[in-house]
């Protein structure tokens, strides 16, 4: 990527993530995350000039809520930026950061996501989403059994099913490890038959086990030039390059046209333009964005730019854990907390974790280098981060 | 600044009171198109336009993230869509650091609203105000704008005569902009005898219902000597936040504005206001323009009422179209605001022009009573 400066990510705050918070408003939640942010990177919100905020308005029905939550993230006399782009605002919110930061703008810069689902209707609010002309009727909220239907119609039932669930099981074998993550429910192997057959149906095969929360959570990320990261001797994770891509709404409604998602088509960007041509053995960790465990399982193969079943054999072989050949979300993952304004950017903040090596009791054992992290919203939108232990040279 | 960018077009719709034919998509779309006509851009991913920035709001648009119905719309399918959601000055601002960043050096920015298409443009605003304590008195932004109204009156002794002046003056500058919707004209006694809507606001002393769109093409130097030969730099951009209970903030300051213009003044190498030929305020109520000029340093702190009575708007070539009092969607304040300025540098600005303009200020504001204020320095 062209840069006019780096940027590195030097502090992580997370509220620990929940169903329902309601001991704090939601400019208190969002405290909990800037003060961590805060204590991480060893600032005072003296040393902040810019703050970028997002979430869904009409989850919670706050019209423009970041101008109520300066009292919580103590924005007065600061610049500010509000960006929305429904579940990828997180990442969007990091990207907008990291051009603020890059263009010279602003030298430290903290990132705000935040949800507070508990204070609306979520399905609701996400099949509102829809055009009311084109297919308010037919939007399930965020709920689709098409991605399991596609994935055991090309694999077969029964090997397709067996790795949703091992997928799932993973996740939450992770989420034991994260204090902040929403759903711990210490699910084991073999637990994966039964829950194949008795875990409720919400959709054809997509199953309630298989889905991902609705939670509260706040996530707060600080951001910071070269010069600043040099001056305080902070322990950085780069970014090294991101990439958004947006496709049109109506899911090729009239055509036939091939799939090609917007997951593969980031890879490929953004791994062609980094020096990527190996994404499973160089890239060390991804934070994916994975709301269900079809999708976690299905988007694999998008991702890391794979071909027939090799996504599957990841997961059968156990490639995915945290001794794997590619761990996926030490963290749990979004089917362990899903705070939606905040998922995307707790993404990016996990993967900088692991690059800093200050996860805790998720932290991968070995050395993380190069990190990637995704958001997924809209009507199947991506962004992917690309997260890096080594300075970027932007002489080269 | 490390390099130069440039607003390489200016595109809009008529504002209307009600766009009963067209959908937000279909508004964003026009002006999509005139922006490619003027530039002779495409989506071309190595030449071509790079990223979308949209500008609009979920519970204006009545849709979860609305910007889903924009991607195609905007021309972004494949590519990045961002949606800064405030006034249309953020998104200028956002821009301005997405060139500069070096992640992109040609985006667009539209701005899109419909007012009409809610009952009530208070009912949205009255959800900005929080559960607990504001939303159950009542409070929306016509409100906050009264009791601001009230403060700075109180302290700068502008009259419900200057107020009745300065819609009168706004709806005989709406007739220079041909984007503008035709509203009729009004004397002061008809202001002043028009339905009191918050003590001290009247019905005409706010900007009527009004539907739009707004676009620029903002891209770096070398694609703007490409594109155009008309370009206007963004040589400097602020913003500030303020906190958000109004007993909290000076009502009759500029506590956000004047921090918001002096960083803008700073990154551009202004020293004051008297370095601009025209000046673009975002006036949703009839008193905040001597307010706001005061924030931007055209007059003194406290001397709004005095330099309005002294001709001052006129001799600074302030909001001579009209500004947003004379009709424009709030959400799209600061960026039609921005795009008014860019035609003036432009020499495109028709019965208004400024001759010879060569150095402009936009200004727009987020949030109630001006809570978020932004500021942007353009330059031929």
């Amino acid at each position: 990527m062209k840069r006019n400066r780096n940027v590195g990510i030097i502090g992580v705050g997370q509220t620990r993530h929940s169903s329902h918070r309601e001991d704090v408003n939601q400019p208190e939640m969002i405290t909990e995350a800037v003060k961590l942010a805060l204590a991480d990177a060893g600032m005072t919100l003296d040393d902040v000039d810019c703050v970028v905020h997002g979430n869904m308005e009409l989850f919670e029905m706050i019209h423009q809520p970041d101008m109520w939550h300066v009292i919580g993230f103590g924005g007065r006399g600061k610049s500010e930026l509000r960006v929305t782009t429904g579940g990828t605002t997180g990442t969007t919110v990091a990207a907008a950061a990291d051009h603020l930061v890059a263009s010279g703008m602003h030298d430290v810069v903290l990132a705000i996501g935040f949800e507070k689902l508990q204070e609306g209707n979520t399905t609701g609010g996400i099949t509102n989403m829809a055009d009311p002309l084109w297919g308010r009727e037919l939007q399930t909220g965020a709920l689709t059994g098409m991605t399991a239907a596609a994935v055991m119609e090309e694999f077969g039932d029964d090997r397709a099913k067996r790795a949703a669930m091992i997928y799932r099981i993973v996740m939450d074998q992770h989420a034991m490890l994260n204090e902040n993550a929403h759903r711990r429910f210490g699910l084991t192997m073999d637990m994966l038959e039964p829950m194949m057959e008795n875990s409720p149906q919400l959709v054809g095969e997509l199953r309630m086990i298989h889905m991902c929360s609705q939670s509260d959570g706040a996530c707060a990320v600080i951001l910071a030039s070269e010069d600043v990261v040099r001056k305080r001797k902070a322990n950085p994770a780069w970014i090294v390059d991101h990439v958004t891509v947006h496709r049109e709404e109506t899911f090729n409604l009239f055509g036939n046209a091939e799939n090609y998602t917007t997951h593969r088509y980031a890879a490929e960007r953004l791994f062609g333009r980094n020096g990527i041509t190996d994404p499973v053995g160089q890239i060390d960790v991804f934070e994916m964005y994975d709301p269900s465990a079809w999708w976690g399982l299905d988007w694999l193969r998008e991702f890391f730019l794979l071909k027939g079943d090799a996504h599957l054999k990841m997961v059968e072989d156990g490639e995915i854990g945290m001794e794997g050949k590619i761990p996926i979300n030490p963290s749990g993952g979004v089917i362990a907390s899903n705070p939606i304004g905040a998922t995307a950017l707790v993404r990016v903040a996990e993967a900088a974790l692991q690059v800093r090596g200050t996860a805790g009791g998720h932290q991968l054992k070995r050395p993380v280098r190069l990190a990637l992290a995704s958001g997924f919203g809209g009507t199947l939108w991506t962004v992917l981060f690309l997260l890096s232990k080594d300075r970027p040279n932007l002489e080269g | 600044m490390t390099k130069r960018v440039a607003i390489c077009a200016v595109a809009q719709i008529p504002y209307e009171r009600e766009k009963s034919t067209v959908r937000f998509q279909g508004m964003a779309s026009a002006v999509l198109k005139q922006l490619l006509e003027q530039t002779g851009l495409d989506f071309d991913e190595e030449k071509g336009i790079k990223a979308a920035i949209t500008c609009s709001d979920d519970v204006f648009d009545a849709r979860t993230i609305s910007d889903n119905a924009m991607t195609d719309a905007v021309g972004a399918h494949y590519r990045s869509e961002e949606k800064v959601a405030a006034d249309g000055a953020q998104a200028v601002y956002y821009a301005l650091a997405n060139v500069l960043s070096g992640h992109y050096d040609v985006v667009s920015v539209i701005g899109h609203s419909k007012e009409s298409q809610g009952q009530s443009r208070n009912l949205v605003t009255h959800l900005a105000f929080e559960p607990f304590f504001t939303r159950p008195v009542g409070m929306d932004f016509v409100v906050a704008a009264a009791l601001q109204a009230q403060a700075y009156m109180a302290k700068s002794g502008l009259t419900d005569a200057q107020m009745a002046e300065l819609v009168v003056r706004a709806r005989d500058g709406a007739r220079k902009n041909p984007y503008q919707q035709a509203l009729p004209s009004v004397t002061e006694g008809e202001v002043l005898a028009s339905p009191l809507v918050a003590d001290p606001l009247r019905a005409l002393h706010a900007y009527p219902v009004t539907d739009g769109a707004v676009g620029l093409i903002v891209a770096s130097e070398e694609v703007a000597r490409r594109v155009t030969d008309k370009p206007v730099w963004i040589t400097g951009a602020g913003n500030c936040l303020d906190t958000f209970f109004l007993g909290e903030r000076d009502l009759a300051g500029n506590f956000a504005l004047a921090k918001a213009a002096g960083r803008a003044y700073a990154m551009a190498g202004v020293k004051d206001a008297g370095a601009f030929d025209v000046a673009e305020i975002s006036d949703p109520y009839a008193y905040m323009l001597p307010l706001w000029a005061e924030g931007l340093g055209l007059c003194g702190d406290g001397r709004g009422a005095k330099w309005l009575a002294d001709g001052g708007p006129d001799a600074r070539h302030v909001n001579l179209t009209g500004g947003t009092l004379a009709g424009v969607p709030q959400m799209l304040g600061g960026l039609a605001r921005v795009a008014e300025a860019a035609r003036h540098l432009r020499g495109e600005a028709g019965a208004a022009q400024v001759k010879g303009a060569t150095r402009a200020v936009a200004h727009g504001l987020t949030g109630p009573a001006g809570q978020l204020q932004t500021v942007v320095v353009l330059e031929a």
